[in-house]
């Protein structure tokens, strides 16, 4: 099927964006890489008459360091991040969620930005975000607002981004030595939307666990951070028993069914990824 | 909405080749390549992005071009299956790979499957056979199956045709 009709806008500036943005409210969208609007709008699931195309606004798509964070600009496409060296030294975690999005087409178009903000709960960086305790930047006709990523999610496709707000920059913090990331999925296909998984963080003081972090995606409206885990994962070091950990993990969740998998399936399976990004976690925090 | 929507005017590039085109906002990538521009190569199966027949290049990167509105690319340097043969018009490696190995049947997917594995091969010369089958994962066919294809891209990557295959 084809787009219902829109009035398109090329805006310079992130001003200019946010201004369209204000005037015409709900019935404006931002338009980012397009990889999940262009097919909702197709398939007439979205219907937008006003579309404020940000790719021709220049400075969204670098990637630095700034105050123990690595910023990545929300326009910075996925497989730009995806082969940044900085981004896989200092938020490895992002680079290792980056090549399960899709394929390799669709990251060359697909932003990081974007897909934080469309916060499909199956999708992955909404999680990487979250277990990060990243900082999104916010930026509206009043200028700009830090939100914490754990205030940002409220639903499926919900985020605390105002009508007249868009994302600009993320904020990831940077963990340091002696730290291991891991992500694991499970996907009917290679590049489809997750049944579910986890993506997992842990840093090591010697034995003892100093940071850990569990972000669950596809069990949710939202990602959700596996809390009581994490604080099971601290309390008892590397050492322990990771199959508790994990089975703690798909306590806390109460997933929902659809077509492709049991809400029970999502639950067990969930105790598994978790099982499994851990354990490459902390093996790699240890090397 | 009741207000007129203008029209947009893009000038591209393709296949070398420099063009103006007049259209709705709306109009995708995929139909001003097929309709204004008359390259057919470039199919549309799912229009949804997930099928990869509509593969182009898009400033040398692999792209849907079914996810792109033609509004938004004024500028823009483009590259269907259309101009992925050689200069002398011979095939390229990945075109006489995909014909050795009979990566194809009724062809439909093979635009994009051409398309996305030259971009492929292009960045990773040396691809392990996983790394093949994943980077093939975003263009669907129907009917060879994927033997013919990966063969075909082993046969590219390893072989700039000297190597020969039994035809």
């Amino acid at each position: 099927m084809k787009p219902s009709k829109f009035h398109y806008y090329a805006p310079a500036t992130v001003g200019e964006a946010v201004l369209l943005l204000a005037e015409h409210g709900d019935d404006a969208k931002v338009l980012a890489g397009g990889q999940s609007l262009v097919p909702l709008m197709s398939l007439r699931l979205s219907s937008v008459g006003h579309l404020v195309d940000l790719n021709r606004i220049a400075g969204l798509d670098t990637i630095g360091r700034s105050n123990g964070h690595l910023r990545i600009g929300a326009l910075v496409r996925q497989s730009a991040a995806e082969h940044s060296a900085i981004v896989v030294t200092e938020a490895p975690l992002v680079a290792k969620a980056l090549p399960h999005i899709g394929h390799f087409q669709i990251r060359n178009r697909g932003t990081v930005g974007g897909s934080i903000a469309h916060a499909d709960p199956a999708s992955e960086l909404p999680a990487v975000a979250l277990a990060l305790d990243a900082m999104l930047e916010a930026t509206g006709p009043n200028g700009a607002r830090r939100i914490a990523s754990t205030d940002f999610f409220h639903g499926q496709w919900q985020t605390a981004l105002a009508g007249d707000e868009m994302l600009t920059a993320i904020d990831f913090p940077v963990w340091g030595a002696h730290s291991g990331f891991a992500v694991e999925e499970v996907a009917r296909r290679h590049g489809d939307f997750a049944l579910c998984g986890a993506v997992c963080g842990v840093q090591l003081d010697g034995e003892r666990i100093s940071r850990a972090t569990i972000g669950l995606f596809g069990v949710g409206s939202t990602p959700i951070r596996a809390t009581l885990a994490e604080q099971a994962l601290l309390a008892g070091g590397a050492g322990t028993d990771l199959t508790a950990v994990a089975n703690e993990a798909a306590a806390s969740i109460d997933p929902s069914g659809d077509i492709h998998a049991s809400g029970a399936y999502r639950k067990q399976v969930t105790a598994v990824v978790v099982r499994r990004a851990l354990t490459k976690a902390i093996e790699e925090a240890r090397s | 909405m009741s207000d007129t929507i203008s029209d947009v005017t893009v000038s591209l590039t393709v296949n070398g080749r420099r063009h103006t085109v007049t259209c709705e906002p709306r109009k995708l990538l995929t139909d001003v390549l097929r309709d204004d521009l008359l390259l057919t190569g470039t199919h549309v199966g799912c229009e949804h992005g997930a099928c990869g027949a509509c593969t182009v290049l898009l400033d040398g990167a692999a792209v849907r071009s079914c996810l792109l509105f033609a509004a938004q690319l004024d500028g823009a340097t483009l590259t269907t299956v259309e101009g992925m043969a050689n200069a002398d018009g011979s095939l390229n490696d990945v075109q006489q790979a995909m014909q050795d190995n009979h990566g194809l049947q009724c062809g439909f997917c093979t635009p994009g499957v051409v398309v996305s594995l030259t971009a492929y091969l292009r960045d990773h010369p040396d691809p392990t056979d996983d790394e093949i089958r994943i980077a093939l994962s975003g263009n669907l066919c129907r009917c060879t199956g994927y033997q013919g294809i990966v063969n075909a891209a082993r046969q590219a990557a390893v072989n700039p045709r000297a190597k020969g295959v039994a035809r």
